[in-house]
């Protein structure tokens, strides 16, 4: 019985969900004419981006066979530092947009340092970073909601070019890029390395701290960047936003046919892991099936996208 | 009562058109030892996945005392009296030694009736365990827990399991791939006494010494198709090894070649508590240095420490005559030091990529044009490495754990080669590898000796170091006791050294 280990592309997940992808929307577009419509999709595309974000971060986090549940409390305090210095008539816009950032690669990087130092499980130092960053972004913010945002700031998620909103665009580059990073770089391949056999690329002579601190301050980066996105679209810093948003990210990318022990998974599984999922919480909207079902459904297609995804692995 | 326990017929086997059996035949006697020998690929693992029930053959019969088994079915086959004892152990280290063996079958054994049964009481399988490790004759607690064990003691408690379920046939599959010498006696002890008890034993190994020292008969598989079955008595080991390879081996090692240039490594006086101490050796450019020792005696220990996969205590490691610091595989390797591990699966390559990306890994900064990997570049070196190490595979995206333990071992030499080592540490390169890809591993150390690099060889192989070191360094519980050069070592000198 040779072990069938050819699932870093794994065909099930690589093209299923592709498959379930297409016939999902088919199926939509013929049950309700407003699904298909260009308005209809750009709506998607805007809602889905954040998550896409945060789903593409954690895709490299859980490649290398780790895991990251700080990514919704660092939208929150990324938000909130970027919210601070985007008052009209402060500073100029690239000041809240590198804070913003600066805090998630930070927030990142502390967690790949303690990861590496200290050998604490990622569950358990990012869940602590949970928490922190959480309670830091309260702490800034006094609590409160920061408001009275400059135009400029609000135009990055409210924004259009050429009628394509702005989070789109955003989100079509970090795929790119992302991608680049997976498949074209030495980084991007020892990811796989260390999640594939974390021992065995360290006697391979990789770095292997080294890649883990790039990819849990990755992850804190693309964080920031839907952090930005989050209080720009709905023009506030808010303390609490992003609670939760770590699991629909790791959804996606699971629902995308990343396996969660590691050195397995793909950018475009984790995009279409993320479109999924926001077509069927918009369709089901369309369709005007409360938010609770809504839940139900996801939580079925998560088993199921990973039930199939292990019957394709066993050859059955 | 049929003399022979187990009789195959005409088995066959395939996959997706593959014939891993064909027309296999096999008869098994009452309380015999029956190796069964063929290179990895013979079909010997396919084989036994039938016995054991984990899957159904194409066609072909089974008859277990008489009975055909229709059933392949593990749980079904294991209560008929077939058991194996697994290459690597399966057990639950936090559980005891008692807990272990009766696990999943605590209920009928907990000494108690219907709903009571589920209440389990440690004292009624402490005490049946203790009965069976009496009847094996071993020493092992039935309360130790199973983490304490070391890998003989827990095979004995595995085959306890196995007697405690009624075996008559036992496979055991490479039992000795990582016991030492005195463990293997032991076990051989353990062996000749469930033969004693009319228990037919079928054994898997690639050791050829053991195979003689143990078994009655000997069965050969060859490409998936049964070549012969003969008496132990009536085989010698080249033509045992001529029927798996289907052709003669008339000269195992090739001949030395080449004389030594510098001296590249030199270790002095190398520390770690607990595992070596007072380690001083030198390497020049050709020579193959041979390390000697039992099991524990810190053989691996050393290679790692050089290697900076472990840190020394104290010491000094010189290269080409410069003090260097090696405190990461990193940098061992960036200093043109490389090492091809005895734990191939577990320190070898990563299982999810593929034969390029595995070879390519510890030289990946060489196939890089600006921030991208180049394809082509790392296409072209992977094809070299093909067929320069004659690898054999379907191709360079073929994934590793798809090869035989040989090729696997050659991408992982490959993979150090490839980093342009001058030093390179290579610890059990021949384990779980079968006898024709052994020899091509030879001719591949010779040739890279040739070429100028400076070898270690680990081993626990006594003809393989003869056959192939220009000296051998014999260690004894981590100190060094003897430094022989080709011309005076034999095996009993080493293992006298060895043990001293």
């Amino acid at each position: 019985m040779e072990v069938n280990l050819n699932s870093r592309y794994p065909n099930i997940s690589r093209y299923g969900i592709f498959l379930a992808f297409v016939l999902i929307c088919l199926a939509l577009a013929l049950s309700t004419p407003r699904f298909f419509t260009l308005s209809n999709l750009l709506i998607i595309g805007t809602q889905v981006s954040i998550n896409a974000l945060l789903a593409f971060g954690v895709t490299f986090v859980i490649i290398t066979g780790g895991i990251d549940l700080s990514l919704g409390s660092m939208v929150a305090i990324t938000g909130v530092v970027a919210a601070l210095f985007a008052h009209p008539d402060t500073y100029p816009l690239a000041v809240p947009l590198f804070a913003g950032l600066g805090a998630g690669l930070l927030l990142g990087a502390f967690n790949g340092l303690v990861i590496t130092k200290s050998k604490v499980p990622p569950f358990i130092v990012t869940l602590g970073t949970m928490t922190i960053g959480r309670g830091l972004a309260l702490i800034l913010s006094k609590g409160r909601p920061i408001s009275n945002l400059s135009d400029s700031f609000n135009f990055i998620g409210g924004g259009n070019i050429l009628g394509i909103p702005f989070p789109i665009v955003i989100l079509v580059l970090a795929f790119i890029i992302c991608a680049i990073i997976l498949n074209k770089t030495v980084l991007g391949r020892y990811m796989y390395a260390v999640g594939g056999n974390e021992p065995a690329a360290r006697a391979s002579g990789i770095n292997v701290s080294r890649v883990k601190m790039w990819v849990y301050s990755i992850c804190g980066l693309l964080s920031a960047v839907g952090g930005i996105l989050l209080t720009s679209r709905i023009t506030t810093g808010q303390p609490n936003a992003g609670a939760g948003f770590e699991l629909d990210a790791i959804a996606a990318a699971i629902i995308g046919g990343t396996s969660t022990s590691g050195g397995t998974g793909t950018m475009t599984g984790t995009l279409m892991g993320a479109l999924l999922i926001g077509v069927i919480s918009n369709s089901l909207d369309l369709l005007n099936v409360t938010s609770y079902y809504q839940q139900v459904v996801m939580g079925v297609i998560i088993i199921g996208a990973v039930v199939l995804d292990s019957a394709g692995k066993t050859g059955t | 009562m049929s003399e022979f326990i187990l009789r195959v017929n005409q088995l066959s086997k395939s996959f997706s058109g593959v014939k891993a059996l064909d027309n296999v035949q096999f008869n098994l006697k009452r309380g015999e030892v029956h190796a069964l020998m063929g290179e990895n690929g013979a079909g010997k693992s396919t084989f036994m996945k039938i016995l054991i029930g984990l899957m159904a053959p194409d066609s072909g019969e089974v008859l277990f005392e008489g009975e055909s088994i229709k059933d392949f079915n593990v749980h079904h086959i294991q209560k008929k009296g077939i058991s194996m004892i697994h290459q690597e152990i399966l057990i639950v280290p936090e559980l005891t030694v008692a807990q272990n063996i009766f696990l999943g079958r605590e209920r009928e054994n907990s000494g108690k009736k219907g709903l009571f049964s589920g209440w389990l009481n440690d004292s009624t399988i402490n005490r049946k365990a203790s009965e069976l490790m009496q009847q094996l004759g071993v020493n092992i607690a039935a309360d130790t827990q199973m983490r304490n064990l070391s890998i003989a003691q827990m095979q004995m408690v595995e085959i306890a399991k196995a007697i405690s379920n009624d075996a008559k046939v036992i496979i055991m599959d490479e039992p000795t791939s990582a016991i030492s010498d005195k463990e293997v006696s032991t076990l051989f002890d353990i062996i000749r006494n469930l033969r004693e008890k009319s228990v037919s034993i079928i054994y898997i190994s690639h050791k050829m010494d053991e195979i003689f020292e143990i078994s009655d008969t000997i069965t050969v598989l060859r490409d998936g198709k049964y070549i012969a079955t003969k008496a132990a008595a009536e085989l010698d080991r080249n033509s045992l090894i001529a029927m798996m390879v289907g052709r003669e081996i008339d000269q195992m090692f090739p001949e030395k070649i080449n004389g030594f240039g510098k001296k590249v490594l030199s270790v002095n006086n190398l520390n770690k508590k607990g595992k070596f101490s007072g380690i001083s050796f030198e390497v020049r450019a050709g020579e193959i240095l041979g390390l000697a020792g039992l099991m524990g005696a810190g053989r691996t220990e050393i290679a790692r420490a050089i290697f900076g996969l472990d840190t020394l205590d104290s010491g000094e490691i010189q290269i080409s005559g410069h003090k260097k610091d090696i405190n990461s595989p990193q940098e061992a390797l960036r200093q043109g030091i490389g090492y091809v591990s005895e734990d191939r699966k577990r320190l070898g390559f990563i299982p999810q990529m593929s034969v390029k990306e595995n070879i390519t890994l510890s030289s990946l900064a060489k196939h890089k044009k600006r921030f991208f990997i180049s394809e082509e570049s790392e296409l072209y070196a992977t094809d070299q490495m093909i067929l320069d190490l004659k690898i054999k595979t379907s191709g360079a995206d073929q994934k590793v754990v798809n090869l035989s333990g040989g090729n696997q071992q050659k991408v992982v030499i490959g993979k150090v080669l490839l980093a342009s080592p001058s030093i390179i540490i290579l610890d059990e390169p021949t384990r779980g590898v079968d006898v024709g890809a052994k020899f091509e591993i030879y001719k591949l150390i010779r040739g890279l000796a040739k070429e100028g690099i400076a070898i270690i060889m680990i081993s626990s192989e006594l003809p393989e170091i003869l056959g192939m070191c220009d000296r051998i360094l014999v260690l004894s519980k981590g100190k060094p006791t003897a430094l022989l050069s080709k011309q005076e070592a034999t095996q009993e000198l080493i293992m006298k050294y060895a043990v001293a």
